[in-house]
């Protein structure tokens, strides 16, 4: 059992991390809904009462992959950069930008329009990370204001230029039919975007843990000092790490866009940057974990829009609920005397038994 | 330019700067002493939301400005103190707990807002107290100088006199002489028996503090509502302005100052046919501009060897 | 009469599953220098900390005068009257002399305002009475070693210790500085105090000490009286069998000049000239030896060669190949490897395994890697063999680092740096804090290579290991190289020490 606990650890120390927050969503319902019962039921077992609404939560997981494999990669070298949210906004903006002024078939046009996408948001992490790089600029103040930035400039090039003046809301006019990524087979209204996000995870499982790349992101942010030592252009994989991040988040925006809106519709910031920080906080940086994280947030989510829509709890609970459970898996110490009291009672076992003083 | 011109030399340009310049000098009062002291507060941005919130509520509910000011501070060092415990105790990464603190503020806030006002915007339809403005006896008989200093809200005095109390108590008290040692070498002040980590979790209390009162300016002087995430981002423009000062009482003055006007620029460029979405840019570029030439100083100091003779 | 300090059955064991201490029992009497010894690793520093209150030990008791005693944090340690003067000094750099004694309990004008002249008066009286002075205004970060340390000590004595640790007090400092530390230690004596000794360095125990404990493994192996003991009994016990002091002879066969460095010149931030023209020359199959009290440029003069820092004036070249302010990894590539002085800072990513530590300077290349793919399968049998080859005890090649011992860590380093093939090596401190074994074995290791043709250049502030093992010597004293030594028979410590304080010049 020890032993177990031991190798096992991590997993269990943020399932327990979800299950308090889940504990206190319960709390929180049984507090505030009249009728707490049906709520309950809304928040957990609704996302799964329809195929429609188990397509929703996978549609929903997919731009919160993207967010969290691009705040992964530069979390994994130990750069705070936050600023996924601006990259998806900037991405999303240039690429819709880019899908109405150009025409294309759609073999050529797809991967294009993402590819610009990508590299708009790439700039967005070039920015702060060369700062960082060059002068030592606090990424996370940077890239923190790079979010306000891309919103604030993205709604200008919208609202002054590719308008939909038909339109009743303030969005952008619609992108031609050869850029919408089609829904999958089988699949009433998922698109081919969760597999791309799905590939994408697979894709940087593989560079940061199987690449020179990849050992070059992780080794700086083990130790900055050693990995210049040992004659890692730090420099280089600072930038590059950020670059890469905002590449892949401005990607998952142009994938929104193209799968299900067909238009540029964001009149706020969706906030999926953020739940990129989320997921890739309950993922510990791991591509893969980050999935099922990102499944997680995404079945909460659409069991909260439910909730909100169904009942008196609004959605904003959720919020809640996932900044609770980050918060205690970022407590490193966390259920870490439980670990230490076995480690320590397994060492005294075996050195005290046969140690003889001499 | 004409226009832009004549309204920044009019002193009620010169007031504005004032009035925009308090939201950003309380929070990065905070964010300096808990630089200081080794642990930075970058969940300044909750901490005025959630002081904001608890600020307006409580003055909705009891109609009494005190218990309003009292709850909000009481609201801001508890978020101080969270920080805290999760830093210092639970050992999370200062940073990860605080990107946390924020969201938890953000979604709570909103989640209560709901709750008590079935908005999910703003609290309008809540009538909230505000602190009052102070016209300076004497002062505000000069002309001018007058115009631009008196009338402001009590808290942007309040602001500018905690530039001095913070002085007093970095250099005067013992409190002070032991969170600039914990943040110099922490291993120092604990072999001397200065507990380091509750001085660091003061350090976040008075830190927690200072946002709260940024935070309740906001949402009891500045306007007179709670609206969602209505910080925009100041509690992080308050980290630049903090690294901007050295973390040193004079220089956060200063930096904030140069924020504030700024800000006061934006606001004033709003009438002049320029996009709105440009002006409202401008604070978040300039942060930028301004951290990044700071930073260049910095490491031009530390690495340049004979350019500054 | 009553012991002043007694442990009984300390058990220390580190959330990582390291034992410590395994049932430690001492005894320290009133009035005496006792000394302990013991590789490192063997516990002492950590009982050090146990009794300081900086460790909770899982069992034992501590009694102080007779007395059972709860030391539950250092506070308590000084409350008892136990001072503790650490290896890294325990300083804030940018307060004064005067604040960093009385920090903690600071004087005051009523209950929330600093007494800043009763701070300097209490510093000055102090001072005095124990003859030690220091500059009581000035900021700590303007000091030398020597006169911090002195600082540390007053600290200790303005608390009212009568019990006083020193861990490892000589390491930083000259042989002269040294002298001036145990004439203050006996004067303290004098006073009644206590002082508890952590040393490895066997010659000053026998000049300074009363009694000496010697650990191993975690467990005490015997405590006497010095004078029944010889430097040789003692390191006998240390290790268990006997450790050679001789040094290590020249190679025979000595190459043409491999590196070759004229003229470095470098002024740092403040704009103080830290190098001044530096020159010297390494031939293959020679070390040579830099000895200087750390801190006079030598840190700087690494950093240029490695490549971690860009030079202003002067010139590095191996054989006809220029090396002037290249990368780290282009220096690397032309057969230049370095042990860091500091490796947990630089020599090492202590949180992850063996393996992603041996590959940092290789990770790209062929076998290692292919294209972009790196090859684990291969690194994985590679870090075996390193692992053999180099006697780390760990459990796997997927351990991470910190979960060895100091010198098993500092294997690691010297397993890949050496392994790297080097023409020239630079050996910042490479036996700093690790056990003698492992010393050896490094030593060893470092004349192996000397001996296939290899350059090595040594940097320590360790003089005994200066002397052991170069060809010839250079002292650094102010960034400038003031004494050249071509033979090293007959050099005596005390001598290059002269050099090193700045009260001889040779013709440099």
């Amino acid at each position: 059992m020890d032993k177990f606990i031991l190798k096992y650890f991590n997993a269990i120390r943020i399932s327990i991390a979800i299950t308090i927050g889940v504990v206190i969503s319960f709390f929180l319902i049984f507090l505030i809904s009249k009728n707490p019962g049906a709520s309950l039921s809304y928040l957990f077992l609704s996302p799964f009462l329809s195929s429609i609404r188990m397509e929703n939560l996978i549609s929903a997981a997919s731009p919160i992959i993207f967010c969290g494999l691009a705040i992964a990669i530069p979390f994994q070298a130990r750069i705070f950069n936050v600023g996924a949210e601006g990259a998806l906004f900037i991405g999303s903006v240039t690429g819709v930008v880019f899908a109405i002024v150009t025409k294309m078939p759609p073999l050529i046009h797809i991967p294009l329009t993402l590819l610009v996408a990508g590299l708009a948001g790439g700039i967005w992490g070039l920015i702060p990370g060369f700062l960082k790089a060059k002068w030592n600029t606090s990424e996370l103040v940077v890239s923190l204001m790079m979010n306000y930035v891309a919103y604030f400039f993205g709604l200008y090039i919208i609202n002054y230029y590719f308008r939909d003046k038909a339109a009743g809301a303030l969005v952008s006019l619609k992108i031609s039919t050869s850029v919408w990524i089609p829904t999958l087979p089988f699949f009433s209204r998922t698109s081919w975007t969760i597999v791309i996000a799905l590939a994408f995870a697979f894709l940087v499982y593989f560079l940061l843990y199987h690449t020179t790349l990849g050992y070059e992101i992780r080794t700086t942010g083990f130790n900055q000092h050693f990995a210049k030592f040992g004659g890692i252009n730090v420099f280089k994989i600072i930038i590059l790490a950020q670059i890469i991040g905002g590449f892949i988040a401005g990607v998952g925006g142009m994938t929104e866009m193209m799968g299900i809106h067909h238009r540029f519709n964001w009149q706020i910031s969706p906030g999926y940057g953020w739940d990129g920080v989320v997921v890739a906080i309950i993922g510990r940086n791991h591509p893969i974990l980050i999935i099922f994280a990102s499944l997680f947030l995404a079945y909460l989510r659409i069991g909260g829009q439910y909730l909100n829509l169904m009942s008196d709890v609004p959605y904003e609970m959720v919020s809640v609920i996932q900044s609770v459970i980050i918060l205690l898996i970022t407590a490193e110490a966390f259920l870490v005397q439980w670990k230490e009291r076995i480690t320590v009672k397994e060492a005294e076992r075996k050195e005290i038994s046969h140690g003889t003083t001499s | 330019m004409g226009p832009l011109l004549d309204s920044i030399l009019s002193p009620e340009f010169g007031f504005a700067i004032f009035r925009v310049m308090t939201p950003i000098l309380f929070p990065a009062i905070g964010v300096a002493i808990s630089s200081l002291a080794g642990s930075i507060n970058i969940a300044m941005e909750g901490t005025m939301l959630i002081s904001a919130f608890t600020g307006v509520m409580v003055s909705y509910f009891t109609k009494n400005l005190y218990l309003a000011l009292l709850a909000g501070l009481l609201a801001g060092v508890i978020m101080g103190f969270l920080l805290g415990y999760f830093h210092l105790k639970l050992k999370a990464d200062i940073i990860l707990a605080a990107i946390a603190l924020n969201m938890f503020a953000s979604g709570s806030t909103i989640f209560m807002l709901f709750l008590i006002a079935k908005d999910k915007g703003t609290s309008i339809s809540l009538r909230s107290l505000v602190f009052p403005k102070v016209h300076l006896p004497l002062i505000k008989e000069i002309p001018i100088i007058g115009e631009i200093i008196s009338g402001h809200n009590i808290l942007t005095y309040v602001a500018i006199l905690s530039i001095i109390f913070v002085y007093f108590l970095i250099y005067k008290t013992p409190l002070g002489l032991r969170i600039r040692a914990v943040g110099q070498n922490p291993d120092a002040a604990e072999s001397v028996g200065v507990d380091v980590k509750r001085i660091k979790l003061y350090s976040l209390l008075i830190s927690g503090f200072f946002g709260a009162l940024g935070g309740l300016y906001l949402s009891m002087g500045y306007v007179s509502w709670f609206g969602r995430d209505m910080t925009a981002g100041r509690g992080f423009i308050a980290v630049a302005a903090s690294n901007l000062g050295g973390h040193l009482p004079l220089g956060v003055f200063i930096s904030s100052i140069f924020f504030g006007l700024i800000n006061a620029t934006a606001i004033y460029l709003a009438p002049l046919r320029v996009p709105s979405e440009f002006t409202q840019l401008i604070p978040y570029v300039t942060t930028i501009i301004a951290l990044t030439l700071y930073s260049i100083r910095v490491s031009r100091k530390k690495k340049t060897s004979k350019s500054e003779v | 009469m009553v012991p002043i300090l007694e442990a009984k059955n300390i058990v220390k064991v580190y959330p990582n599953g390291v034992v410590a201490n395994k049932s430690i029992s001492i005894s320290v009497e009133e009035n005496t220098i006792h000394a302990i010894v013991g590789e490192n690793g063997s516990g002492k520093t950590t009982l050090m900390k146990v009794i300081f209150g900086i460790e909770k030990p899982q069992e034992g008791d501590v009694f102080y005068h007779g007395k059972k005693v709860q030391v539950k944090n250092p506070h308590d340690a000084i409350a008892l009257g136990i001072g503790m003067v650490h290896q890294h000094f325990m300083l804030a750099p940018d307060l004064t002399v005067a604040e960093n004694l009385v920090l903690g309990h600071e004087p005051l004008i009523n209950r929330f305002v600093l007494d800043t002249r009763k701070s300097q008066q209490i510093t000055q009286e102090i001072s005095e009475k124990y003859k030690l002075p220091v500059p009581i205004n000035q900021k700590i970060k303007d000091l030398p070693l020597g006169i911090k340390q002195r600082v540390e000590i007053l600290k200790a004595l303005l608390r009212n210790a009568e019990l006083l640790i020193l861990d490892e007090p000589t390491s930083v400092l000259t042989p002269q500085e040294t002298e001036v530390l145990f004439q203050t230690l006996k004067e303290l004596k004098k006073y009644g105090k206590t002082i508890i000794f952590i040393s490895h360095k066997l010659k000053e125990i026998k000049e300074i000490a009363d009694k000496v404990t010697v650990m191993r493994d975690g467990r005490i192996i015997d405590t006497r009286n010095v004078e029944e003991l010889s430097e040789h009994d003692i390191s006998f016990l240390m290790v268990g069998r006997d450790i050679s002091f001789e040094r290590i002879p020249a190679s025979e066969t000595i190459g043409e000049p491999l590196l070759k460095v004229s003229n470095i010149s470098f002024t740092n931030e403040e704009n103080m000239p830290v190098l001044k023209n530096v020159s010297f020359e390494i031939n293959a199959g020679e070390i040579l030896g830099l000895a200087g009290i750390e801190g006079n440029g030598q840190n700087e003069l690494v950093e240029i060669l490695t490549g971690l820092r860009k030079m202003e004036k002067g010139e590095v070249f191996k054989k006809q190949e220029d090396l002037k302010n290249l990368s780290p990894r282009q220096l690397r590539e032309k057969n230049i490897c370095y042990i860091p002085a500091d490796r947990m800072k630089n020599g090492v990513a202590e949180t992850t395994t063996l393996e992603e530590n041996f590959i940092v300077d290789r990770y790209y290349k062929p076998p290692f890697s292919r294209g972009f793919r790196l090859d684990w399968k291969y690194i994985e049998k590679y870090s075996k063999e390193l692992i053999n080859k180099f006697q780390i005890l760990a459990h796997s090649s997927k351990t991470p680092v910190n979960s060895l011992s100091g010198g098993n860590i500092q294997k690691v380093v010297v397993a890949r740096e050496l392994s790297a093939n080097p023409t020239i090596i630079i050996a910042d401190q490479p036996t700093r804090g690790i056990d003698v074994g492992s010393e050896e074995l490094v030593h060893n290791l470092l004349k192996d290579a000397r001996d296939k043709g290899s350059a090595v250049f040594l940097i320590s502030a360790n003089l005994d290991e200066i002397i052991k093992l170069s060809s010839k010597i250079i002292v650094i004293y102010q960034g400038e190289i003031v004494a050249r030594f071509d033979k090293v028979d007959g050099i005596r410590d005390v001598d290059l020490g002269h050099y090193m304080l700045g009260l001889k010049r040779g013709e440099a």
